[in-house]
């Protein structure tokens, strides 16, 4: 059976690091990083988990500045 | 599949909205208005009316809202954005009207302007973020502040007997005659944003369809004046403000 | 807990504390930045538990202002603060208390305008404040403080020129007297007054028919004009005492000076370091430093114009007050103006440059 495959791109320097994405993805694809800050000294959300993403959008939804851009493909069997 | 055979143009399936631009939003993060602005950039986009948009901006933390969507705005005085949205559409009338205001704005120093227009039946969209707060001035109390809910100007906890009883904005709009669509909703998850969206876009119709006024109430979130994270703001919400401020369709006239 | 207290606080608070000490009856305010502590501290305070004082946040300034009317109707001691923009919907609300003579306090804790304006500070209502924001022929007693210490101040003494004539009174401060933290001494505590001391004090007030006394009736209204001249010549000849005993100004250095600062408020401030740098470049400057806007210490600014060479109106505006330093010196002297605009306050050095070159 195809299944969708998707995949998050996520604008670092305008994300606030409110965790609503992370809170919203039912795969727990992302997080917040513990690694590094943005200009603004937010830790930025970033996908952890890449491979589970379906591409089901629910984080840019939620996302209160529209972040994220959200890609999907149906993977070929 | 390698992450850049999914991330390609004929993939796609979310973006930020052509409308709303790439100024970075003051707002707190995670507060309720970016998620809104979006609705509201999409929704117009959508009914083809972004050359056709005249929108009208209150005094609260979304003040700014004119440097973030991409439409005509005016800036309102504190409380009076339905009075300038009255006459710009009497004068307009084949351009897409809205208000976007704060529950001080509407609902506090605008009441009789709230009131009167919506009563009147001006064909605009009065879109309500209520978080039961003052958000930009620093976290006074609202009209729309719940019962024992502590605020800098109720520190002890809203008392009826000092400071009244909040306003159910909805319930009194719902009333008026001059009214066609009155509802609430909500934006803390998926599938309340998508219902959220559905809502304007209904609003936005019935203006340009001369149904009468629309008053979409957003009960919302200041997690940095409620003194809580975004996600448990969005509990908050879910479990106290909702009782009190019920979701759904108050009046459907269209 | 000692009765005279000295400490550490922003002018906004020291607004409202020193209401709850001066015997204050009620304030009835609306947030709008950069004012909102007033309000905030007075409901930290709870002073309805400890002095009976009334506090409450209305639904606008509009509202406001009439809780003020209203409650000065009965004579008693009642306030309001706002902003610039705020102070704009309270005209009609001051007018209507001059008309029908009520005793008040209005705080303007100015910004920058017009409009929306900025939340920085400005002067540039002193146009709106003296000449009548209002319709009519009207003033306000009007106290500009420079510090924390006199926002404490003037809280009692606006109260006390308010009943003395029977017309509002407006303390006219600014955003960075309201937000910067001074040391202060505050006001002992004074009782609010009893009904009978109100009786006293107002007789003409609306506090029921107290012992089937004539009624009282609070009115601006006058049908007819040969009354309402009446009523408008004994307000005029009030205004004209206030201007002989009420004026209060500070004079700093000007025994020797060759060139003269006027300034209130923030300027003020300024204008003493501007003294420093030109006194240590040469150049005698003093500063007269009106204390009452309204009245205008025309009288003293007149006098002095006749020693100096040239008077520089330091003021945070488009160029306001400068006008009534010109008739208070009735073209005798050049009278210059320098200000910035927007909520910039200006800085010393620039100032100085204005006075060289008054010089040459």
């Amino acid at each position: 059976m195809a299944k969708m495959k998707g995949a998050t791109v996520v604008d670092i320097e305008r994300c606030k690091g409110c965790g609503l994405c992370v809170v919203a993805c039912p795969l727990h694809v992302l997080d917040l990083t513990k690694k590094s800050v943005n200009q603004k000294g937010y830790n930025y959300a970033e996908a952890v988990l890449e491979d589970v993403c379906t591409g089901c959008s629910s984080c840019a939804i939620v996302c209160p500045d529209g972040c994220i851009t959200v890609y999907r493909k149906k993977e070929e069997e | 599949m390698t992450k850049e055979e999914i991330i390609r143009p004929e993939n796609l399936v979310y973006r930020k909205p052509e409308l709303l631009n790439d100024v970075p939003m003051h707002y707190c993060p995670g507060c309720s208005h970016g998620v809104v602005h979006k609705l509201v950039s999409e929704v117009i986009a959508e009914m083809g009316m972004a050359d056709k948009t005249i929108a009208i901006s209150p005094v609260g933390c979304a003040v700014f809202a004119y440097k973030y969507i991409d439409v005509d705005w005016q800036e309102a005085a504190h409380g009076r954005a339905p009075a300038l949205a009255s006459a710009v559409k009497r004068l307009w009338p084949d351009r897409l009207v809205f208000t976007y205001q704060g529950d001080g704005d509407l609902a506090c120093i605008g009441t009789a302007e709230t009131i009167h227009a919506l009563n009147r039946g001006e064909n605009i969209t009065i879109i309500f973020i209520n978080n039961a707060i003052y958000g930009m001035t620093g976290g006074q109390m609202a009209p729309t502040t719940l019962l024992g809910m502590k605020t800098v100007t109720c520190p002890y906890g809203r008392d009826p007997k000092l400071h009244g009883y909040p306003l159910k904005i909805a319930d009194i709009a719902a009333q008026l005659e001059g009214t066609c669509y009155v509802t609430r909703q909500s934006v803390e998850k998926v599938p309340a944003i998508l219902k959220a969206k559905k809502a304007i876009r209904k609003a936005f119709e019935y203006s340009m369809q001369g149904k009468g006024s629309s008053l979409v109430e957003i009960v919302s979130t200041c997690n940095t004046n409620w003194r809580m994270s975004p996600d448990k703001a969005n509990k908050w919400m879910e479990e106290n403000m909702v009782p009190f401020y019920p979701l759904g369709d108050l009046k459907d006239k269209g | 807990m000692a009765e005279k207290e000295i400490t550490l606080m922003k002018g906004n608070e020291a607004i409202a504390h020193a209401a709850i000490r001066c015997g204050c009856d009620g304030y009835f305010g609306y947030p709008i930045t950069p004012q909102s502590e007033v309000l905030e501290t007075l409901a930290a305070e709870k002073p309805w538990e400890t002095t009976g004082m009334v506090v409450l946040q209305a639904e606008s300034e509009v509202a406001s202002i009439n809780m003020v009317y209203g409650g000065a109707a009965t004579g008693k001691r009642v306030m309001t603060s706002s902003s610039s923009p705020g102070i704009s919907l309270m005209q009609e609300g001051i007018s209507y208390m001059a008309g029908a003579e009520l005793p008040a306090l209005i705080v303007n804790v100015s910004r920058g305008g017009p409009g929306l304006g900025t939340i920085q500070p400005s002067q540039a209502d002193y146009f709106q404040t003296v000449k009548g924001g209002g319709h009519g022929d009207y003033r306000l007693i009007t106290l500009a403080p420079a510090s924390v210490q006199e926002m404490a101040d003037f809280v009692d003494l606006a109260f006390e020129l308010a009943f003395k004539y029977r017309n509002p009174a407006m303390i006219l401060s600014d955003g960075a007297i309201g937000q910067m933290m001074e040391k202060v001494v505050l006001p002992p505590f004074k009782p609010r007054r009893t009904t009978e001391e109100i009786q006293k004090e107002c007789p003409w007030a609306t506090t029921g028919r107290i012992g089937m006394r004539k009624p009282n009736i609070i009115t601006s209204l006058e049908l007819r004009s040969e009354e309402m001249e009446i009523n408008n010549l004994r307000i005029q000849a009030k205004y004209r005492v206030i201007e002989q005993e009420e004026v209060r100004y500070e004079e700093y250095k000007t025994e020797d000076a060759e060139y003269l600062i006027v300034a209130f408020g923030s300027a003020a401030r300024i204008a003493k370091k501007v003294i420093a740098i030109a006194r240590e470049q040469g150049i005698k400057v003093g500063l007269l430093r009106p204390i009452t806007l309204w009245p205008f210490p025309s009288k003293k600014i007149g006098e002095l114009g006749k020693k100096v060479k040239g008077i520089l109106s330091l003021e945070i505006n488009a160029g306001q007050m400068v006008e009534d330093i010109r008739l208070a010196v009735e073209c005798n002297v050049p009278v210059k103006w320098y200000g910035r605009l927007g909520g910039i306050i200006p800085e010393p050095e620039e100032v100085v440059e204005e006075i060289k070159k008054m010089t040459c």
